[in-house]
């Protein structure tokens, strides 16, 4: 893995000054991602918060070759860069066979389970050498926090709210980590930016990988999820300890890690209560739901020890 | 020089391909497309064109592929009809608004619903106020020789714009024709290779395309992008000269036929237009004074060419293939009737909507359509502004 003075010297590839609220995840996640990239890099960018936010015209967050489509074609869009990049480099145009570059696409967790889930896979079908990113902060939050398909149980947002008769999302968030290990790319991971070391060697490794590869990162959103801006990284960690997010890398649709186990864990209700989007389940009438989701994490956790060969 | 050979329309399409070689083509098949990506496909799969072929999932992503190869410096090229364009319809946008030169052939067959394969304009006339350069032609040979210089108009360094190169479903996709090949060294020094200024891949200058363009620029973007259109016919233009040069055969923004003693004139885009011929011969014989004006650059609209063609006809008839849904006629009747009305032309115009979900129109119905157009002259009176033609009322 690369130094701490490494990582530090290629942070500047996504610079400060852009407009994320304060306490994002989804400048943090960028910033580490991109420092763990050392050729040039060319990113796509769903639309989404990290879009909006980052190149405001005539201003740019990015010093690295960066292009935003559409919503829902990231993937597509890289597809088609990091083709350009294979037909120029054969024919010997702008002197690229000389340089290796990396290609890396951010989408939110709209862009990627729900809108543009089509067009990833798609591209990891055809097995392009790409870095696919998802910063997941579980709603559309640049439209203003409506549910995706990432949404977890129970979570209060402008399209799932919790009403008095409707306590909320009502079904479960789906697996997307898992179904994308399901096209057998070679490398699928999740990842947190709590635990950056982790992060910084999946990049690192889905880098170095001749083919597609995709992250899922949990990414704090404190206007969505009702939190305060400076406690985002620990209620991440909270995500993490209570096996919600658990950091795990899947090689080759089959072969299982999971590398981070806690030592005691913690129960579910340490993740969500901190934030004020899930602040309804803890009345009387909702707690069915809590318990619910436990059992939902239990049983997923139980199921990764169990591919991962570790029970 | 090239050589005569018996093609069919998406043939030509191809083989245009082929010579041209782009460096990235993302396609996914529809009727009656589908044979371009196929023979194109097999000229991959048979090293006959070292192009890289994107195998997208959807036309959304064919033209996501496309914008992303171009605007990484590859020349890069799609095809579609139809429901594929009308999916891809949001990046169509988009590709213009980059500026990005992609260039794609369009075998024109109606959008659905109901659903059906044949031909009609509607697929390309849903496009057509999205910025993009859009050639037609009445036969193969027009398709195979707009291919060949679309890359040269859309790659001009004053352009930077997008081109769709239109040609009628099934019609002129899957009729044989013998057609003109240009010979491929001829090709490759015709169209040259694209070095473009700003791309992504040029690691000494970092790039952001698409960025967020609000309230304080957005229009002076846009305003850049209705500037460069003035100037794209007279480019269309002297790449069409040099192309006459090369081959011998001349294009225009349109092509006039019988039409500068004309006192009748048919206005009509795709394959129609070599029927309209047709039927003109047989009326001329009869003494009819009528003639065609046969689109060739459609957007952008070259208004003062055509009212100069036109300014000495008593009557028209504006053949629409596709319907715009504004009980005002068809989008060609809407664009020739703005253009002669804004220079004070009195001929009187009306409009006839045909063959749509790939109706045939034959020879005599051209000679009927006409014989409407001359009681239009000879009453001086527009009984009818619309005409839907050949279909049971
Ligand atoms: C085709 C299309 N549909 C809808 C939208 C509106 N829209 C823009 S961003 C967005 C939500 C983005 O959510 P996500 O991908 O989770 O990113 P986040 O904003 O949370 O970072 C939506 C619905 C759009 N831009 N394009
Ligand atoms: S709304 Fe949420 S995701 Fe969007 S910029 Fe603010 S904190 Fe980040
Ligand atoms: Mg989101």
């Amino acid at each position: 893995m690369a130094t701490l003075k490494e990582l530090s010297t290629r942070a500047g590839k996504f610079s400060g000054g852009h407009r994320l609220c304060p306490g994002c995840g989804a400048g943090i996640i960028t910033r580490q991602v991109l420092a763990a990239a050392k050729n040039p890099v060319v990113v796509g960018c769903a639309t989404g918060c990290l879009e909006v936010s980052t190149t405001i015209y005539p201003y740019t967050a990015w010093n690295t070759s960066y292009i935003h489509n559409a919503f829902e074609n990231a993937a597509a869009t890289v597809s088609g860069v990091e083709t350009a990049y294979r037909a120029l480099k054969k024919r010997k145009k702008f002197g690229l066979e000389d340089t290796e570059f990396n290609f890396i696409a951010f989408g939110g967790d709209g862009g990627t389970y729900d809108i543009g889930f089509q067009s990833l896979s798609g591209a990891m079908e055809r097995g392009h050498k790409m870095l696919y990113v998802c910063y997941d902060n579980g709603a559309y939050m640049n439209t203003g926090i409506q549910r995706s398909s990432a949404t977890p149980l129970g979570a209060n947002t402008t399209t799932s709210p919790a009403g008095k008769v409707i306590p909320g999302k009502t079904q479960y968030r789906k697996e997307l980590t898992d179904i994308i290990a399901a096209h057998y790319i070679p490398y699928v991971a999740q990842a947190s930016p709590s635990n950056w070391k982790d992060l910084t060697r999946k990049v690192e490794k889905a880098l170095s990988i001749d083919g597609p590869s995709f992250i899922n990162i949990l990414s704090v959103c404190p206007r969505g999820w009702r939190t305060p801006e400076e406690k985002g990284l620990e209620i991440q960690r909270t995500a993490i300890d209570s096996c919600f997010w658990p950091l795990f890398e899947i090689e080759n649709g089959v072969k299982y890690t999971v590398n981070y186990k806690p030592k005691t864990k913690r129960p579910i209700e340490e993740w969500l209560k901190p934030q004020g989007r899930f602040k309804h389940l803890f009345k009387p009438e909702n707690k069915y739901l809590i318990e619910e989701e436990q059992k939902r994490v239990d049983n997923r956790w139980e199921m990764l020890l169990q591919r991962a060969g570790e029970i | 020089m090239g050589n005569r050979i018996a093609l069919t329309g998406n043939e030509a399409v191809a083989l245009a391909m082929k010579q041209i070689a782009p460096d990235v083509v993302a396609a996914y098949p529809i009727t009656p497309q589908t044979e371009i990506v196929q023979i194109f496909s097999q000229f991959v799969a048979d090293g006959d064109v070292d192009t890289e072929f994107v195998t997208v999932e959807s036309e959304h992503s064919a033209m996501s592929a496309a914008v992303g190869a171009s605007a990484a410096g590859a020349r890069s090229m799609t095809a579609t009809s139809s429901n594929g364009l009308e999916l891809m319809f949001e990046i169509v946008n988009i590709a213009s608004s980059l500026r990005l030169p992609i260039v794609m052939p369009i075998v024109n067959r109606t959008i659905s619903g109901p659903i059906n394969i044949h031909c009609d304009h509607s697929d390309v006339m849903a496009i057509r106020d999205s910025g993009w350069i859009l050639l037609f032609g009445e036969n193969a040979q027009n398709a195979y020789d707009n291919l060949l210089m679309a890359n040269r108009i859309a790659e001009h360094q004053d352009v930077m714009l997008p081109v769709a190169v239109n040609l009628d479903g099934f019609i002129i996709s899957h009729a044989v024709e013998n057609i003109d090949i240009v010979a491929n060294e001829d090709v490759r020094d015709f169209v040259g290779d694209y070095y473009p200024e700003k791309y992504l891949l040029d690691e000494e200058h970092p790039l952001t395309m698409g960025p967020v363009d609000l309230q304080d620029f957005l229009f002076e973007h846009k305003r850049q992008q209705i500037e460069t259109l003035k100037i794209v016919p007279q480019i269309v233009q002297e790449i069409s000269d040099e192309f006459a040069e090369l081959t011998g055969r001349q294009y225009e923004f349109f092509e006039k036929y019988k039409l500068d003693d004309a006192e009748i004139a048919i206005v009509a885009i795709g394959s129609t237009a070599g029927t309209t011929k047709a039927a003109i011969d047989n009326l001329r014989e009869r003494g009819l004074k009528v003639g065609l004006l046969s689109i060739r650059l459609y957007r952008p609209f070259p208004a003062d060419a055509i009212v100069k063609a036109l300014s000495h006809v008593k009557a028209i008839g504006v053949m629409d293939r596709s319907e715009s849904y504004s009980n005002t006629g068809g989008p060609l009747f809407s664009d020739i009737r703005a253009a002669m009305y804004d220079a004070g032309e009195t001929a009187k115009i009306i409009n006839i909507i045909y063959g749509l979900g790939g109706r045939d129109i034959t020879v005599k119905d051209l000679e009927n359509v006409i014989g409407r157009v001359k009681e239009v002259q000879d009453s001086n009176q527009i009984a009818e502004k619309v005409i839907y033609y050949g279909v049971r009322e």
